[in-house]
């Protein structure tokens, strides 16, 4: 049995800030468990630009962003497993993991820090029906094989969902040759950045069409087309509006869910609405020394935001194993109007200052943001414009004697 | 004759996109709705000579991967993309590669380089 201070589940970019803040802070052996045969996770197929201009003031690609961090880690003593399966975690954190050099492994750990990221809705979520050719591909899966794999998924191609990595996929297969015909959204509203929309869908006249759907997909071994409808206010498609588009390619970039299934033997209080764990300040679960960051607590934007909750994480994790944490009050975070969720939720320390985390429910424009201690408004702030495809945060001064904080959104 | 010309514009310099109005009369260009300078910058190139990053893949021989992912060092003329792509396509390196590695200079005489942003082995 391997014995350590921290276990990090996960070497993309929230397990490595993670695991590099729990050494920083005093933790001293740290240990990177990672499915993959290199680090970096989603960023090395991310070749991109437009990372890192929070964290470094400089806008990085995928692979470059990750590479900071993957220096960092191997100038440390952190350890890594490599092509590591973690099976299983048990409620006395010990974690049950498999490879082809050491076989079965069981680590005990003092601290755990959830950093498995999330994965792509499929076909399967959406129930589009059908044929069942090949053709059909998320769009994380389509950028894997082209940008990793050297591989072209095809040439006609249609998008479903207007996500980020939907819009980049966009541009990416239309600068490898292939014409992309459209993007269908099923929303009024991409869940996309702006830029993205700009510089990949604009410059490229693919056109973006909101309240479209695919209804079905046709095609004996191959794709050959599908329908895409208009849909209604009930998101119901519209007979009269069915459209036969010939394509060899649907790609499908229609949302991601936290990869939570290792979390669930656990049994640590979740969030309905962002499918991650019930969190602290410190980014610690229901359960003592069990703590989430990154994709696997809520979807992220933009990986620095990722990058800043996993220091808060490993910082705090670090502190766990060496003097313990002791909750000093108990304060509920709450989303009231129009705020799909907030976070943390609970606030246990005494901190006198506090990002919080939130989404909107709707396109808000222009918002004025309140945030009430009990029922007091102690910040207030204005918003040009929310959007619920970006996540916004606020900081905020918290009162002494508090029970309840909430955020709530208002038209201005 | 006024030679006005007015367009709305996404930001495409951070993740925040700002919608911004650009107003052009002759050399003298107005924007409003922008959140900082860079966004000025960006709408009053926007409007004269367009310029976009380029990221792509080459291929590699020998490597621990098939590809290099790289990018442009600058940004290049938007109309000048198509015949960078095209170069990049035409291009195959040998590993090993360091990232940060020149692997085309003056990429389609854009006086921009192709530089790899990962090492292959």
């Amino acid at each position: 049995m391997l014995k350590v201070d921290v276990a990090v589940i996960g070497g993309g970019p929230a397990g490595l800030a993670a695991a590099l803040s729990a050494k920083e802070n005093g933790a001293e052996k740290v240990l990177i468990i990672e499915r993959d045969v290199r680090l970096g996770g989603i960023l090395s197929q991310c070749i991109h630009n437009g990372f890192g201009l929070h964290m470094f003031k400089e806008e990085l690609t995928g692979p470059e962003y990750a590479q900071r961090y993957i220096d960092k880690v191997e100038n440390s003593d952190i350890d890594v497993m490599m092509d590591t399966m973690v099976l299983e975690i048990t409620k006395d954190k010990t974690i049950h993991c498999i490879n082809n050099e050491e076989g079965y492994t069981i680590v005990k750990a003092q601290a755990i820090i959830l950093a498995m990221g999330c994965r792509e809705r499929t076909r399967g979520a959406l129930n589009i029906a059908g044929d069942r050719p090949s053709g059909v591909y998320t769009a994380g899966s389509a950028q894997y094989m082209v940008n990793m794999q050297s591989l072209m998924p095809g040439k006609s191609v249609v998008i479903l969902g207007s996500g980020d990595i939907g819009l980049i996929m966009a541009r990416r297969m239309t600068w490898e040759g292939a014409k992309v015909k459209m993007v269908c959204e099923l929303m009024n509203y991409s869940a996309g950045l702006n830029r993205n929309i700009a510089q990949c869908l604009d410059d490229n006249d693919i056109p973006l069409k909101f309240n479209h759907t695919v209804v079905k997909i046709h095609g004996n071994s191959r794709l050959e087309g599908v329908t895409i409808a208009k849909v209604d206010e009930n998101f119901k498609p519209i007979k009269e509006t069915f459209e036969y588009v010939e394509c060899d390619t649907l790609l499908l970039s229609v949302g991601l869910i936290p990869e939570n299934e290792l979390t669930s033997n656990l049994e640590i209080d979740m969030n309905p609405v962002t499918k991650g764990a019930i969190v602290d300040e410190m980014r610690q679960c229901s359960m003592e020394g069990i703590f989430a960051c990154g994709n696997v607590l809520h979807v992220h934007d933009l990986v620095d935001n990722v990058s800043k909750e996993a220091e808060i994480a490993g910082k705090f994790a670090a502190q766990y194993i060496k003097e313990g944490i002791e909750a000093q009050r108990e304060v509920v975070v709450k989303n009231k109007d129009n705020v799909r969720y907030a976070l943390p939720n609970y606030i246990r320390t005494d901190v006198e200052k506090l990002d919080i985390y939130y989404r909107v429910t709707k396109t808000i424009k222009p918002a004025v943001v309140n945030v009430y201690a009990d029922n007091k408004v102690i910040k207030t702030k204005k918003m040009r414009v929310l959007n619920p495809g970006e996540m916004e945060s606020i900081n905020v001064d918290i009162p002494k004697a508090v029970a309840e904080i909430s955020v709530e959104i208002k038209e201005a | 004759m006024s030679t006005k010309k007015e367009r709305e514009l996404t930001c495409i310099v951070c993740p925040v996109g700002c919608v911004m109005k650009v107003v052009q009369d002759g050399d003298n260009i107005e924007v409003t709705g922008n959140a900082c300078k860079r966004g000025y910058t960006y709408a009053a190139d926007e409007m004269t000579a367009p310029k976009r990053m380029v990221t792509s893949s080459i291929s590699v021989e020998g490597g621990d991967m098939p590809l290099v992912s790289i990018k442009t060092s600058q940004p290049i003329p938007k109309e000048k993309i198509d015949a960078t792509l095209i170069e990049i396509k035409k291009t195959i390196v040998k590993a090993p590669i360091k990232i940060g590695e020149a692997i085309i200079k003056n990429v389609a005489g854009t006086e921009a380089d192709i530089v790899a942003t990962r090492k292959v082995d």
